[in-house]
């Protein structure tokens, strides 16, 4: 049994996004707070696409910009629908999004970004231990009291679990049922490509430190579920993809043989020409939406970030997911400890502060589209992006052929693939889900 | 010259090469290798991102290159036994990404 009269206020296991969220709330308030980080610094073991989203951002951390290690603002996103050896891209830029504070979104490495988030928090009181691994769980009957680590044990009144998506504390609290299955996750792998600064703004069409996100589908992926992107940082750009871990394992794929093909598509290799490879990660992403949400507090603990699965897998949000549920938990910590309760019936608060917020919302609105994909991919990323580059071709295409007759060759071969009822249930099983 | 030869392009092993690691004393990913043995697909051998794991069919062996490991975690979710005992390194080891 953990000795409580020697425990902190709140131990928190793991410096991510949610972690440090719940951190910079806690220490703000005066609470004694410690931080266990097993990188060898803070985001050292972090990966992400990626971006950081300005408004939930800056709840936390007001006009971070100013002074934090932020790459660029992305003014510009395009969608990229590829077949084997041709793309049509829509593209959406915004003057809005180019000037304070209305910046939409940031990129940003996560051993800068993470770091200067740690630095915040440490600024306001918490303390923050890198290197240390969490092995276990204390217990207090059927409380959690704390954890232990490699070297000690550290008892606290209450703990906050964000060690991320492969969490074993979540399975070692008895919150899951069995480990998350492998059409719950995605495989993330890419590569930071070394291009310069002025490279960069000529080839993305990007100025003053504006940036582009890519969002791409189909292409030499179209027979699974993957997708892949590309954000631009200051001097180099990320390449990569994310596929879904059950497609790789029945299908036998490599995720970085996948990238190289993917390098070689004629709309990827321009981009990429006369770069250098500075470094090549993987990581996985939880994928699996609102079904895939452990049971996310006990007594004594709380579940936030991705270790509990907070990731919309429709808009690509994460970061925001997990800072605002930390920030959630940090709120349901700071009631827990004004009313010396840490039981189920207090740390309650938390499920319905993020069942109230667009956290869980947006996750249940989603809940059900991943595996539509999913059991669809050869449609929704194969024949689409398909039928849409050949409209392209028949619009753009000059051949000598009547334009009437290349439109009625067109929608009768896209009828003859696939027929206009299924398409029309396509469309709704997609989109109806937002407006219900 | 084809725009191919100007593109950045890799082996996993030159991949691998960009990350830094620290690995610890012994192996933090311990298969069991009577399912290896049996296993029909071997899918770890395919799925890792980091090319850890390595069927021997002379050893009759699922060999770990535990050192290259980005402790990801897709082994232990989609190994189909699921019977990889997987923790995470030990204190300050393992993979340190510089630009994540």
């Amino acid at each position: 049994m953990a000795d409580l009269a020697e425990a902190v206020d709140v131990v928190i296991v793991g410096a991510g996004p949610a972690g440090l969220a719940a951190a910079l709330v806690l220490a703000k308030a005066g609470k004694e707070v410690v931080v266990l980080e097993r990188g060898e610094f803070v985001g050292a073991k972090n990966v992400f696409g990626g971006a950081i989203y300005t408004q939930p951002t800056a709840e936390l951390y007001p006009e971070f910009w100013k002074s934090a290690p932020v790459e660029r603002f992305n003014a510009e996103h395009r969608f990229a629908l590829l077949t084997e050896d041709s793309s049509t891209t829509i593209s959406y830029k915004s003057e809005k999004h180019m000037h304070a504070p209305h910046y939409n979104s940031f990129t940003v490495q996560r051993s800068l970004w993470d770091r200067w988030c740690a630095e915040q928090a440490e600024a306001a009181g918490a303390y923050i231990v890198t290197q240390t691994v969490v092995r276990d769980l204390l217990w207090d009957g059927d409380r959690v009291a704390g954890v232990r680590t490699e070297q000690e044990e550290f008892p606290a009144k209450l703990t906050i679990i964000a060690d991320g998506v492969n969490s074993l504390l979540v399975e070692k609290a008895g919150l899951r049922r069995s480990i998350p299955k492998p059409n719950e996750v995605a495989l993330g792998v890419k590569e930071v490509i070394r291009l310069g600064e002025d490279v960069i703004n000529d080839r993305f069409n990007c100025e003053n430190g504006s940036g582009v996100i890519y969002t791409i589908a189909g292409g030499p992926f179209e027979d699974i579920t993957c997708m892949g992107f590309i954000y631009t940082n200051k001097d180099s750009i990320v390449l990569g993809l994310g596929a879904s871990l059950y497609d790789l394992q029945q299908k036998l794929l490599k995720p970085y043989d996948m990238l190289e093909r993917f390098k070689k598509h004629p709309m990827i290799r321009p981009l990429i020409a006369g770069g250098e490879m500075v470094e090549y990660s993987g990581h996985m992403i939880p994928e699996g939406g609102f079904h895939s949400i452990p049971t996310l507090y006990c007594a004594g603990a709380m579940v936030a970030g991705d270790a509990a699965m907070l990731v919309n897998n429709v808009h690509w949000e994460g970061t925001n997911l997990a800072m605002a549920s930390g920030r959630f938990a940090a709120e349901t910590a700071l009631q827990a400890l004004e009313n010396n309760d840490f039981s189920v019936y207090q740390l309650a608060l938390y499920e319905k502060l993020l069942r109230s917020s667009y956290v869980v919302q947006d996750l249940e609105t989603y809940r059900n589209i991943l595996p539509t994909v999913e059991h669809n991919s050869d449609v929704y990323l194969g024949f689409y992006p398909r039928q849409l580059n050949s409209l392209m071709e028949t619009l753009v295409g000059v051949d000598s052929v009547p334009k009437k007759e290349k439109i009625r060759q067109f929608m009768q071969s896209s009828f003859r693939k696939r027929s206009i009822p299924s398409m029309m249930m396509d469309m709704i099983k997609i989109g109806g889900p937002m407006l219900r | 010259m084809s725009m191919q030869q100007n593109i950045p392009t890799s082996t996993i092993e030159e991949k691998l090469f960009t990350v830094k690691y620290k690995p610890g004393p012994t192996s933090h990913l311990i298969p069991d290798q009577n399912d290896c043995q049996v296993c029909p697909t071997k899918a770890c051998n395919y799925f890792c991102p980091a090319n850890v794991y390595h069927w021997d069919p002379m050893q009759s062996l699922n060999l770990v290159a535990y050192e290259n490991c980005f402790e990801c975690g897709a082994c232990r979710l989609g190994c189909v036994y699921q019977s990889i005992e997987w923790v995470y390194p030990k204190d300050g080891h393992g993979v340190t990404f510089r630009h994540g």
